[in-house]
């Protein structure tokens, strides 16, 4: 197994969350972990019953295979599981392959003496997942408001959620999210490629370092965020655009039940010009 | 003033500034109904208080004493009765004291009739109420496809006001100035007949007046010569009557489509078949009963760019309601609402609506 020189040092049992060295161990350069065992226990138990839920519908077209959330009269209880139970368990153990993949970065990180910001950083896509088929859910008061699970189908609950609300472009949430999301793809693109215009010279030239990656946007912007910078922004770019796509699905129903259009009613009824 | 202090002030304005926001918000409290199979979203929303509301503004006016038959004709006991001539004179009565409790419980009889002579025809509001009284027996007989048995009375749209609270005027007379600048369509008003959002303010003009088609987008590649391209003006106005059928309605997208393809009759619910039905009604009812009394009204009641009749949309019958007055059926006491009357003198053609096609376009 090749390792780097330094790695042989860290590689040592110790700084569990949950104490003890129960799989406290390696498999090859994976670190394994008691977290590592739960992620592949929910892993392979939702997969398969995804692959279940496949066999008993009525196509194996990958496209189409729909495993639906229950109807919305059982509220917040467990369902039958070809009707809806299958989705409810397949939930519980994605939020649980995740959360224990997540658990399994933290302990790496401790080992590592390194922060959490890997970790924190995919929390928030979990709390992205977890707020559209449990948070919303749960304050809409039924398992059903979540997405089914199929490549198609959940696009057409997109569709049709979107559409709940007549315009969802008008949800301000949403607008923040985009606007996030987009301009992560721009702090991304303009970093990719000033790190590579930097060690990319002409031929003959030497490669160029991090002042000569300052100096370009100081002459082209008059600002440079300098290089540790650049990824507080990109991180901060990236959670921003996950963190409001949570918020603003988490907003429509439980808190806006009309057509997003009408929420600015209250920018309308501003009294400074109303 | 300190760096740090202005910055905590800073924040702080910033923070109240973020509260405002919420303001628009309503309390987790959605009551939801499942329209479409499991997974699919197509669920309707409704909040409590839009529930109170809802029932708050559509009470119903107190029914009006039945009064035994006389055995007379209203013809026979009254002069100038060119409609409802063959109606019983007490029921003629009941009729005429129901129509004055929805329509002008205020101004009573007079508000129509001259005091002195009750068959006298000078007042404008006379003529427009025999003409009205005539687009409600064809809204029942004619647009049974819309209105079904529950049918509709002169209450559904006044709710006791002379005027209905709820009509509209053309608003699509706008010149472009040189070279189209500031031409903007009509768009980006925030207005309430597209439930604020930008889309054209008066989609009513090309919808429900003129015989505008709904189409969104070609369902062939390019453009080409005999195959219908719908442009993006007409898209948009297809989406501002979409708005304001939702928010007449007080309903979303998902009670009548399944947004995955909203063209798609198979895949929308049966609710569809009946708005669309609703949506000829509202212009034929628009071009037979209602701009023709242009020449009927004083100037105060004509459109302020325009200078046309007021005219009806969704809203002027559903007033947020999937079912005007929640479904209740006033119609079924008033049999004379729910047939042509027999024209004995010279009134304006009673019927000339075409009977809807029975199955709808594509």
């Amino acid at each position: 197994m090749a390792m780097l020189s330094f790695e042989r040092k860290y590689r040592v049992r110790g700084g569990t969350l949950i104490g003890g060295d129960l799989f406290d161990f390696w498999i090859g350069p994976f670190y394994v972990g008691f977290f590592g065992i739960t992620t592949i226990i929910f892993a392979v138990l939702g997969t398969a019953l995804i692959l279940y839920g496949a066999a008993m519908g009525p196509t194996w077209n990958v496209w189409q295979i729909n495993i639906a959330p229950p109807d919305l009269s059982y509220g917040l209880a467990f369902a039958p599981l070809m009707e809806g139970g299958l989705w409810q368990v397949i939930t519980i153990c994605a939020v649980g392959a995740f959360s224990s993949w997540a658990l399994r970065e933290v302990e790496i990180c401790r080992k590592l003496g390194i922060g959490w910001h890997v970790p924190i950083a995919f929390s928030v896509a979990i709390f992205a997942y977890v707020s559209l088929v449990v948070i919303r859910p749960l304050l809409m008061g039924a398992w059903g408001h979540g997405f089914p699970y199929g490549i198609l189908s959940h696009l057409d609950w997109v569709s049709n959620t979107g559409y709940q609300y007549l315009h969802f472009h008008y949800n301000p949430a949403h607008m923040l999210a985009i606007t996030f999301f987009f301009t992560t793809t721009l702090a991304l693109s303009l970093h990719g490629s000033l790190i590579l215009s930097a060690v990319n010279p002409a031929p003959g030239e030497t490669v160029r370092t991090a002042e000569h990656e300052n100096t370009f946007f100081r002459d082209a912007i008059g600002y440079s965020v300098g290089t540790l910078g650049i990824h507080r922004l990109g991180l901060f770019l990236a959670l921003s655009a996950g963190f409001w796509s949570a918020v603003c699905i988490i907003i429509s129903g439980p808190f806006w039940t009309k057509g997003w259009p009408e929420w600015w009613g209250w920018w309308l009824d501003l009294p400074i010009w109303r | 003033m300190t760096h740090s202090s202005c910055v905590r002030s800073v924040l702080a304005l910033a923070g109240i500034a973020l509260l405002i926001p919420l303001t628009g918000c309503e309390r987790p409290s959605a009551d939801t109904l499942q329209t479409g199979f499991r997974g699919t979203a197509m669920v309707q929303l409704e909040t409590a208080s839009n529930t109170a509301e809802k029932l708050a503004a559509n009470q119903l006016p107190p029914p009006t004493a039945a009064l035994p038959p006389s055995g007379t004709k209203a013809s026979a006991m009254y002069q100038n009765v060119q409609i409802l001539g063959d109606l019983d004179s007490n029921e003629f009565t009941q009729l005429m004291l129901a129509m004055t409790s929805w329509v002008a419980p205020k101004e009573g009889c007079a508000y129509c009739h001259d005091a002195a002579n009750l068959a006298d025809d000078s007042k404008y509001t006379k003529v427009v109420a025999r003409r009205m009284i005539q687009m409600t027996q064809s809204i029942n007989a004619d647009w049974s496809a819309h209105v079904k048995e529950t049918g509709v009375t002169c209450f559904t749209c006044h709710r006791g006001q002379p005027v209905p609270a709820n009509i509209w005027y053309s608003n699509d007379g706008y010149t472009p100035r040189v070279a189209y600048a500031g031409y903007r369509a009509g768009q980006n008003v925030a207005a309430d007949s597209v439930a604020l959002a930008s889309l054209p303010e008066d989609p009513f003009s090309p919808m429900l007046r003129d015989s505008g088609q709904i189409r969104v987008s070609s369902n062939h590649p390019l453009p080409a010569i005999g195959k219908p391209t719908p442009d993006i003006k007409q898209t948009e106005n297809t989406y501002g009557l979409m708005m304001h059928v939702s928010d007449a309605l007080g309903v979303n997208c998902n009670y009548c489509h399944n947004s995955r393809l909203f063209s798609n009759w198979q895949e929308s619910t049966p609710q569809r078949v009946q708005a669309w039905h609703g949506i000829q009604m509202a212009r034929t009812l628009n071009n037979e009963y209602l701009e023709p009394l242009k020449s009927t009204l004083p100037a105060e009641r004509l459109g302020p760019v325009m200078a046309d009749a007021p005219k009806a949309n969704c809203t002027t019958c559903h007033q947020g309601a999937a079912k005007p007055l929640l479904g209740v059926s006033m119609a079924k006491d008033y049999p004379s609402l729910r047939s042509h009357g027999t024209t004995t003198a010279a009134a304006p053609a009673v019927d000339t609506t075409p009977a809807p096609p029975a199955t709808p376009a594509p």
